[in-house]
């Protein structure tokens, strides 16, 4: 039984790339979200959890749709001379961040939330300046949501199935990601090769959801 | 398949229950007792290998369709022009159903190989999961060619953008889809009408129309695959 192992490899890179730039973009978003008393703030929150309820090939469809050549933000790229997304790594980077960014948002955003006034009442009487505020008192209260944001922002992309099929193309090395490849596997009646990487899916979601809570679980008794 | 489905009800005055999904996820239902009685296969391949499997009343299985494939260039004005544009790599990406999964998938490599291109365009390949796929990445514009299915090209009709490449017969494998009868309806009145309805003059010209070859030799060899879809 011969395996081909580039799809995992694949996965966990699109993977660790997608929560990086996630944690880019998410927390800014969330300390927003968590923070402003703007009339927009419901229907932002909304549209970001949209991907929770939304099934993935409903996203993938979309994106294959405006990320085209005849779709608005393909027909932008193509303007400023860039091929278009869909088939691409960095048009799996791309789905994937509106995919998972729930998963990274709402774990930051309750975290916040629920720090309170009074930290950050403090910093300010100490003249901190926001930044710093947020780097030295924020990100260290906010630890356990930080966590479980990454953790669950790279596990729920290796799972990343639907949109993948929509808009990757199955270009082995560049686009077919394990999900896809054991998707193959299934179709191609190779149960075997199938049931190795579905087995070490199920084990991998395992460990790491576990892990997940024992360290909130830690930092829970700490504070105490 | 719903004009073969609703002409046959009216026929006979039986009620028939369909379900859609890609040969390989019937092939699995089936092998794990799902309760159907006639499985219509878009390949030959499943068919075979459950008639191996002992699951369907032997001696049963039959072509009921031959699929036809074609290269699509919504771009190019003539076939000719459909047919330079894939052999000078005229294209960002060129698309086709994932041949280890999909007949036609397969089909196109065989056409791809005789042109000697097979690994030339290997990374702007995009694979669909079924021909379907294949043809919904030329519609939408991200591919600009495309080998789909004849059948395809018959239900866009007149709204078809481009030209079409009719490949040659003799360039692939026919693209037999095969039809058997489950073990667990054997007998069943039903079902043998339906079968004998699609081996019908009636049938077959629904067929022909629909862009198949029709043909219906019972108990055909050991022709390849092929995937029909939802």
């Amino acid at each position: 039984m011969e395996m081909d192992w580039q799809p995992v490899w694949l996965s966990l890179k699109l993977a660790s790339v997608t929560t990086l730039l996630l944690l880019l973009i998410g927390t800014p978003l969330a300390w927003w979200l968590s923070q402003t008393r703007s009339l927009f703030k419901q229907p932002i929150a909304a549209i970001i959890a949209l991907p929770l309820v939304l099934p993935s090939t409903v996203l993938g469809f979309y994106l294959l749709l405006l990320l085209g050549p005849q779709g608005a933000v393909g027909q932008f790229m193509q303007r400023l001379g860039l091929d278009t997304l869909p088939f691409t790594f960095a048009g799996l980077v791309v789905a994937s961040i509106f995919y998972s960014l729930p998963f990274m948002v709402q774990p930051l955003q309750n975290a916040f939330e629920n720090l309170g006034t009074k930290p950050l009442e403090s910093a300010a009487t100490l003249r901190a300046s926001p930044f710093d505020t947020f780097m030295s008192v924020v990100v260290p209260l906010a630890r356990p949501g930080f966590i479980t944001g990454i953790v669950l922002c790279f596990a729920h992309t290796i799972g990343e199935f639907g949109v993948i099929l929509m808009i990757g193309g199955n270009i082995p090395g560049e686009t077919q990601v394990l999900s896809i490849a054991i998707y193959d596997h299934v179709e191609m009646l190779e149960y075997g090769q199938a049931h190795i990487l579905s087995a070490g899916m199920v084990l991998f979601s395992f460990v790491v959801l576990l892990t997940l809570y024992y360290m909130n679980r830690r930092i829970e008794v700490r504070n105490r | 398949m719903q004009k073969l489905v609703s002409q046959f009800e009216l026929q006979s005055g039986y009620q028939v229950s369909t379900s859609y999904a890609s040969s390989g996820k019937l092939f699995a239902q089936i092998t794990h007792g799902a309760p159907f009685d006639i499985f219509l296969s878009a390949d030959a391949l499943r068919p075979r290998r459950l008639e191996n499997l002992g699951l369907v009343v032997p001696n049963q299985r039959f072509t009921y369709a031959i699929g036809k494939l074609v290269l699509w260039a919504p771009g190019a004005h003539s076939p000719e022009e459909a047919l330079q544009q894939l052999r000078q790599g005229d294209f960002s990406y060129l698309s086709m159903a994932n041949p280890k999964i999909a007949p036609y998938g397969a089909a196109a490599m065989e056409v791809m190989t005789r042109f000697g291109l097979s690994q030339r365009f290997l990374k702007r390949t995009v694979r669909g999961e079924n021909v379907a796929q294949a043809y919904q990445f030329v519609h939408s514009g991200n591919a600009q060619l495309g080998f789909v299915a004849s059948a395809q090209i018959v239900a866009a009709g007149d709204s078809l953008k481009g030209a079409i490449w009719r490949v040659p017969k003799d360039y692939y494998t026919p693209i037999a889809q095969q039809a058997v009868w489950l073990k667990r309806a054997a007998g069943h009145p039903a079902a043998s009408a339906f079968v004998d309805y699609l081996r019908s003059d009636s049938a077959k010209q629904i067929i022909i129309a629909a862009g198949y070859d029709g043909l219906s030799a019972p108990t055909v060899s050991s022709q390849e695959s092929l995937n029909r879809h939802d």
